[in-house]
């Protein structure tokens, strides 16, 4: 039904670069690097995210439908995520200036 | 001439007859469960939601709790789980080819490795139990400063891993599912679409692993 | 007016109710159209249900020292909303009408997944019964929104159980909300085009996004208000660090768009029935299927304003404040097409027609004061108190119920076979707008002099108002009433209908007999006009009786 196989090559080398990206990301985070640890974590778990939809779910040949639910889910858990979080980070801010 | 006729045959009676064709069934179905993955992204968010409130809230507490929180073990349940995506996907393309033999292997292989996984959940979940670190009445914490927003912590550990626990337990009832149905030769490479559905599914719950360990294990662990 | 019947007299021609007898039959039946019925059965249950809540709390608000105590009455006031909310509103129409209809209307032979469409009905019976046994267990008074702390540490009532029953009935809702979804993707008939569409579909489509994007959170929500209750980890505790505003954020993130679930299969109703009456396609066809999706992508932006008053920051109030006003301009989108529809229009007054009416006025008040709540400065004054109440009364039951009544008015020659009396319709919309009005618009001035939402007892000075509230609602109970006796009587009883009572447009009427067969058409739908192709079809609408 889906036309073309993919090669066990592709799939193994994906494998091994998640394997890779897994030790990397225990690596880094024994370094001490205060705020960057998060942000450094995050990137190798988004990445390591993208290559399992890319490849392993086979996102990147499938329909547009398909892409555009996938973009959708991600987009609506990150509207959840920021305007929660904005409302605890703005609780402390003070009044702005009156430009009135 | 018999083979593809056979597969013919085979893939249309596997055609529901509210769909024109089969083309348009597998469509349906790819869909569906992507539809359904939105819902468990939205679902997990939730909780995604909760935990980023209370560590950017308590980042004490959170760096002290983080030190219970066994690196290695984590690293290794993450190994296992992408192996069994590995195993999964692997799973699908012999389908795919119409090996039945491989296919039921590399079924077999992923339903082991998700056993693993949830094996290796247990000891750590057995860890927290001795070391009271289950939130209720025999919560204990060494810190008293952090008791509370400890267990605050503890629960959300314990909502997130058991909830991500409890659809891998769901997967494993899936794989088991599917290897049946592969031995008695339901699959062929004209029809397979239960095995690459639950393919998605399984490495969905991969994925949400791939962001609970580093959130979980490493963040806050040099401290 | 003459139509030759392309099909064999109702009576005599197997269609999906008489294919097959007997209970097994029902419940495990896969066809979309059974299981509409099957759900019609149990949401109308459930509203009177929740109707017998509402009719103790109008009782008890006679006077201001009330016949219940507090806690009983808290009690009320939570299952009432409990059930209205959950177990009518957010099913009714699409898992009723939208079941039927969608198929029919995009020239399909069933749903995508009919099995999963049978179990999205058992899991709304499963969570429906648990919801039961914590009423008959003594009900819960945390509200129908469990707030915490109190529903998560305070509260003696049954608040898991009821939080499971909700729970379960989510997943109902999420299955309803991906089939439709991949239903209208993936399963038009040939020529059935996204721009020609009715927009029933759409709305029905904008709808199923939300179902689908928003009920996971409010599981998880319950989830954790569960577990919380189990074991008082402190997770919205404030006494040991828990904040109970989180609660709120995420209970709301999918209650404010659930809004949007109970209020867009309405429009879509409507939609239908101002162009079948006025005998002319909607005015801007484009812009009304654009503001389904708007309304279904903004609606989750603007949770935020019912946490004004909560302790939420100043600058993300001030963002949910903006975009709730934002989100109210598709729906004045709407509200301007249908106006313009039916200007101009051949317009005629039957019963579906006069619950449209009814719609776009109400609604058009309901949404104008949501306007007032969403500003900051007045919402301080009014929220909690009745003026919420109205507000949202008037575009859920002013709205979306008369919708219901519309569409269930509209459609029931198609789902039955037969015909309702006219005159008793139209008197029990008459009454029904007459009681709603009756009872909500009272409770506006109500609120807006201050008094409280969710109080057993209240200050004198109110009672007028009350009493009339409580005439108004007595009012609107008899019109409730009229069409479950006079709909169940013309089911076994009415005039058998033709084809086409209205002279509608639309697949399900024209290519699929009424009431339809199992598989809905006997050949394959093709479509070759846009949607609401009024100007080929003669201009009056006769009944006959």
């Amino acid at each position: 039904m889906n036309h073309h196989v993919v090669s066990t090559r592709l799939y193994t080398a994906v494998f091994i670069a998640l394997l890779a990206l897994t030790v990397t990301t225990v690596a880094v985070s024994k370094v001490e690097l205060g705020e960057l640890n998060l942000v450094v974590a995050m990137t190798i778990a988004v990445v390591k995210a993208m290559l399992v939809v890319m490849f392993f779910m086979d996102v990147r040949r499938a329909s547009s439908l398909t892409k555009l639910f996938v973009i959708a889910g991600l987009f609506w858990m990150a509207i959840m995520l920021v305007f929660l979080v904005s409302d605890y980070v703005s609780r402390g801010w003070l009044p702005g200036p009156r430009w009135f | 001439m018999a083979h593809s006729e056979a597969t013919l045959v085979a893939s249309n009676s596997n055609l529901r007859h509210h769909f024109d064709d089969t083309a348009q069934q597998f469509e349906s179905s790819t869909l569906g469960m992507w539809v359904f993955l939105v819902t468990e992204i939205m679902f997990f968010g939730g909780m995604f939601g909760a935990y980023t409130v209370y560590r950017q809230l308590y980042p004490d507490a959170f760096a002290s709790t983080s030190r219970f929180m066994n690196v290695t073990i984590g690293a290794i349940n993450t190994a296992v789980l992408i192996c069994s995506s590995f195993t999964m996907v692997l799973a699908v393309r012999s389908a795919q080819l119409g090996k039945k033999k491989a296919l039921i292997l590399f079924l077999v292989a992923t339903l082991i490795l998700g056993c693993v996984f949830l094996g290796v959940k247990y000891t750590e979940y057995h860890e927290k139990w001795i070391d009271h670190h289950i939130p209720g009445p025999y919560f204990q914490y060494a810190d008293s400063r952090y008791f509370h927003q400890a267990q605050i912590l503890f629960f959300l550990y314990f909502a997130m891993t058991g909830m991500h626990a409890i659809h891998m337990i769901v997967g494993a009832g899936l794989l088991t599912t599917l290897i049946v149905m592969a031995a008695r030769d339901r699959f062929s490479s004209a029809w397979y679409t239960p095995v690459e559905m639950i393919g998605l599914y399984w490495h969905f719950v991969d994925i949400v692993w791939i962001f609970l360990f580093p959130l979980l294990y490493l963040i806050g662990h040099t401290k | 007016m003459s139509t030759t019947l392309p099909f064999a007299q109702t009576e005599t021609r197997v269609n999906y109710l008489n294919v097959e007898y007997g209970w097994k039959s029902w419940l495990f039946t896969t066809d979309h159209k059974r299981i509409a019925l099957l759900y019609l059965f149990s949401i109308t249950a459930f509203f009177f249900v929740g109707g017998a809540f509402a009719v103790g709390m109008r009782l008890n608000l006679l006077t201001p020292d009330g016949m219940f105590d507090h806690d009983t009455y808290n009690k009320l006031f939570t299952m009432h909303g409990v059930v209205m909310v959950f177990f009518f509103l957010v099913p009714s129409i699409p898992a009723t009408l939208g079941n039927f209809l969608v198929p029919l209307m995009i020239g399909a032979r069933d749903l995508a997944f009919p099995r999963i469409n049978l179990l999205s009905w058992y899991l709304y019976i499963i969570g429906s019964i648990i919801a039961l046994t914590a009423i008959v267990e003594g009900g819960v008074d945390t509200g129908w929104t469990f707030y915490a702390p109190f529903s998560s540490t305070y509260s003696n009532s049954n608040v898991i159980v009821s939080a499971l029953g909700v729970f379960i009935s989510g997943f109902s809702s999420i299955l309803t909300g991906l089939n439709f979804i991949v239903t209208i993707h993936t399963m038009r008939a040939p020529g059935m085009t996204w721009n020609r569409l009715p927009l029933f579909v759409w709305g029905h489509y904008a709808t199923s996004l939300i179902q689908v994007l928003g009920t996971p959170v409010i599981a998880i929500t319950l989830v954790l208000l569960m577990l919380e209750r189990l074991f008082h980890a402190g997770i919205f505790d404030p006494r040991v660090g828990g904040d109970p505003v989180l609660f709120q954020h995420l209970f709301w993130f999918y209650s404010h768009p659930a809004v949007y679930i109970m209020i867009l299969p309405g429009m879509a109703v409507v939609s239908e029935i101002v162009c079948c009456f006025s005998r002319k396609g909607i005015f801007g066809y484009t812009f009304v299927a654009i503001s389904s999706i708007a309304i279904a992508v903004l609606g989750f932006l603007v949770w935020g304003h019912h946490l004004f008053v909560a302790g939420q920051s100043l600058y993300a109030s001030m963002m949910f404040s903006f975009l709730s006003f934002l989100v109210a301009i598709p729906s004045a989108i709407k509200v301007f097409n249908w106006t313009a529809t039916i200007y101009r229009g051949s317009v005629t007054y039957e019963t579906p027609m006069l619950y449209a009416f009814g719609f776009i006025g109400l609604f058009t008040m309901g949404g104008l004061t949501g306007l007032f709540l969403a500003t900051m400065a007045v919402d301080v004054h009014v929220t909690d108190t009745y003026f919420v109440i109205a507000h949202f009364h008037y575009v859920m039951v002013g709205g979306m119920v008369m919708a219901y009544l519309g569409g269930i008015h509209f459609w029931f020659p198609k789902i039955t076979g037969r015909m309702y009396p006219e005159g008793w319709a139209r008197f029990a919309a008459l009454v029904v707008f007459v009681g709603f009005n009756l009872t909500f618009f009272p409770q506006f001035l109500l609120g807006y002099q201050g008094m409280p939402r969710r109080y057993a007892h209240y200050p004198p000075e109110f009672q007028v108002l009350n009493v009339m509230s409580t005439a108004g609602a007595s009012i609107l109970a008899l019109g409730y009433l009229l069409p479950m006796i006079y709909l169940t009587w013309s089911w076994r009883k009415g005039p058998l209908a033709s084809q086409n009572p209205w002279n509608a447009k639309g697949l399900e009427w024209e290519q699929a007999a009424t009431p339809p067969p199992t598989f809905n058409f006997d050949h394959q739908p093709v479509v070759t006009e846009p949607a609401y192709n009024y100007s080929g079809v003669e201009r009056e609408v006769h009944l006959g009786s």
